[in-house]
């Protein structure tokens, strides 16, 4: 389902070079977690994965479903199926959040070439996927992320992504800022999604999330590379044994 | 005004003067209003307003108003609809009080032309300041409008909406209203038109009785044809609460005063405004408020949008007088600028003479988020959309402070209408 290829990428403004030769496959019906120490790349892998400007692609690709996707934008890459739950969610003031999840919902299934929804079906599907995450529905009444806790800013993230149904889900630290009981809900909500035609990448620094959420593959970044991939294993060493030990074998 | 003669006359200069020689036979007063208006054209004749008046700094009205189009108008339809459903409709067209009077309970209505024919508003008429040039012209040609007054204790069910509408040509109105101690009331002032080439000045007098609370829209959606030169000036009493929203959404040259007092303690007043600049138009709001006495509260936010070759002024100028201690006003003004071509200047001005108080002012101008613009096309909503959303979110957030739902749901109404020929 992705593909990446020898990527090489760095930012915009001024020109570091944080992606330096990454390559990756994960499968349609996989779990991947990429782990790694600060600054690694982590957040900005998601970031040109979702085709944020700020980031340039020097070298390599990405392919999704065998096509390249350095061409699209943000939007073009959502409607074919792209997300990215961010670490940071924006909080936007002046935009309801209900009007968005509708907007968002509809202007990707008219890219689809499906009809719009009708209202009650709309608020049939958020009142039912609002409720498996435990969040009120008058939250949603406000604007988009404003005055949201940590805690309900990464569950709106991921009632967006049970609302918008991607293929590819990428999530970026999604249990920062959780405390258990929600890391337990919103890692419910995930493991929902898990099917034979979707694949979901989880950052994470910490292999706490990785208990809930239980990945098939993991791999270790380190200064914008691949550097050891494996099962859920590797990951539970990395929690023992921390970083160092395998940025040694590799260096 | 000017203090000195200007050493010619512009051509919209001597349009408004031969037109008032023309016109005083058809003008309605006494001797009273009579000699207002012969007042006021003086001061016309000293010439119009240029940049070296500092109240006009940004808005040289003598360079922009090239041309005065003739009184005749085109044909102007019936009352439109009103912005909030169910209000009663005041309408005015081409600068006739044109229907029958409206009963409401508690609220009585005449017709402008009266009372200026029984000299009774001729106090009134004054200008509130040297600088005063709207009000100077429109003293000059006033020939109606509407006088409301609402009865002490009468809260109003339903909204009253002053409509004035012009298609081409020229007109002077004058709205006023009283607002009885304790009543409630929301108003809608609507200023708009169709066709030709226009000259409209609106002047809008408000007095809010004590312990009152009123909430006024003015809802301008001139067409890009008309030059709309306007004034709000209100007075609050005791314990009174103004809330004023101004929705710039037209206009080829526009300057909109906002003229406000507080004249009794516990006053509150709060403005609000929108503007949405597009085309190649200009648009001035100025605000001259005067915290008269102690205790008394206000709040501006100003909103704008600044698209195509579209230039803006919002000047804010708060006077806190010597005895006005425990002032607390705070203002901002906010610019959204989308366009390379387009211009917004914003001046604000404090001027305290109490020692006991708290005034603030800010001001920023920006362009789109372009993190939030990621967020939402990350979400799969196009480019142009994700735009639209935020533009809108811009201003739509000091819409959703009036906190009234029918409210908040018209102007958005209106909103979304400038947004879809404009977006």
């Amino acid at each position: 389902m992705l593909e990446i290829r020898n990527l090489h990428a760095r930012i915009v403004d001024d020109g570091t070079e944080i992606i330096r030769g990454l390559n990756l496959t994960v499968k349609a019906g996989e779990v991947a977690a990429i782990m790694g120490p600060n600054g690694s790349g982590k957040s900005t892998l998601s970031y040109i994965l979702a085709g944020r400007e700020d980031y340039e692609v020097t070298e390599g690709d990405i392919l999704y479903n065998g096509q390249s996707i350095l061409e699209m934008d943000p939007a073009e890459r959502a409607t074919a199926g792209i997300f990215l739950a961010f670490q940071y969610p924006m909080e936007i003031p002046g935009v309801a959040t209900m009007e968005f999840l509708k907007v968002a919902m509809n202007e990707q299934r008219k890219a689809r070439g499906e009809e719009p929804l009708k209202v009650p079906e709309f608020l049939k599907r958020v009142k039912e996927a609002a409720a498996t995450l435990n969040m009120d529905i008058n939250m949603l009444k406000r604007p988009l992320n404003v005055g949201f806790s940590g805690g309900e800013k990464k569950r709106a993230e991921i009632l967006q992504m049970k609302l918008l149904e991607p293929k590819l889900c990428v999530l970026d630290e999604t249990d920062s800022g959780l405390d258990i009981d929600a890391l337990k809900i919103v890692s419910d909500g995930v493991n929902a999604l898990r099917s034979p035609d979707r694949a979901i990448v989880v950052i994470t620094h910490y292999q706490r999330l990785l208990e809930h959420i239980v990945p098939d593959t993991v791999h270790v970044l380190y200064k914008g590379q691949v550097i050891k991939s494996g099962d859920k294993s590797l990951a539970l060493d990395l929690e023992a044994n921390g970083y160092a030990g395998v940025i040694g074998e590799a260096a | 005004m000017n203090m000195h003669a200007q050493p010619q006359r512009t051509l919209a200069e001597t349009a408004l003067i031969d037109a008032f020689g023309e016109r005083l036979s058809l003008l309605p007063g006494d001797g009273a209003v009579m000699t207002k208006r012969d007042d006021a054209i003086e001061a016309i004749k000293h010439g119009l307003p240029t940049r070296r008046i500092e109240s006009w700094h940004y808005t040289d009205l003598r360079r922009l108003l090239t041309k005065v189009p003739a009184f005749e108008a085109g044909a102007v339809g019936k009352a439109l609809a009103p912005v909030l459903e169910g209000s009663a409709v005041l309408p005015v067209l081409n600068g006739v009080s044109n229907a029958k009077l409206p009963e409401i309970e508690g609220v009585t209505v005449q017709r402008l032309s009266e009372k200026l024919t029984d000299g009774s508003i001729a106090p009134g008429l004054d200008r509130y300041g040297d600088d005063d040039a709207i009000g100077a012209l429109n003293t000059a040609f006033v020939a109606d409008g509407y006088f409301v007054d609402i009865a002490d204790g009468t809260e109003l069910e339903k909204p009253i909406e002053l409509q004035n509408l012009q298609a081409g040509g020229q007109s002077h109105v004058r709205l006023l209203t009283r607002v009885g101690g304790g009543a409630k009331a929301i108003v809608v002032e609507r200023q708009t038109g169709e066709g030709d080439e226009a000259l409209v000045s609106s002047v809008s007098q408000l007095v809010v009785g004590d312990g009152a609370e009123v909430t006024w829209l003015i809802v301008q959606e001139q067409p890009d044809t008309a030059t709309h030169l306007a004034q709000f000036k209100a007075h609050i009493g005791k314990d009174a609460k103004l809330t004023l929203f101004v929705m710039n959404a037209g206009g080829k040259l526009v300057r909109q005063e906002v003229v406000v007092r507080t004249t009794g303690e516990g006053a509150d007043f709060k403005l609000r405004g929108i503007n949405l600049l597009a085309g190649d138009t200009h648009t001035d709001t100025t605000m001259v408020l005067d915290h008269a006495v102690p205790h008394t509260t206000s709040t501006e936010v100003m909103r704008n949008v600044v698209t195509g070759k579209a230039r803006g002024v919002f000047q804010g100028r708060i006077n806190v007088h010597q005895y006005a201690q425990k002032t607390n006003a705070k203002m901002a003004c906010n610019t959204l600028l989308l366009s390379d071509d387009g211009e917004f200047s914003t001046k604000p001005e404090l001027e305290i003479f109490a020692d006991d108080v708290v005034c603030g002012h800010g001001a920023t101008v920006t362009e789109i988020d372009h993190n939030h613009l990621f967020y939402l096309m990350a979400r799969g909503i196009d480019e142009k959309s994700a735009r639209g959303l935020l533009v809108k979110a811009f201003v739509a957030e000091v819409i959703e402070e009036l906190d009234d739902e029918a409210l908040v749901e018209a102007l958005e109404v209106r909103l979304d209408g400038w947004f879809s020929t404009h977006g």
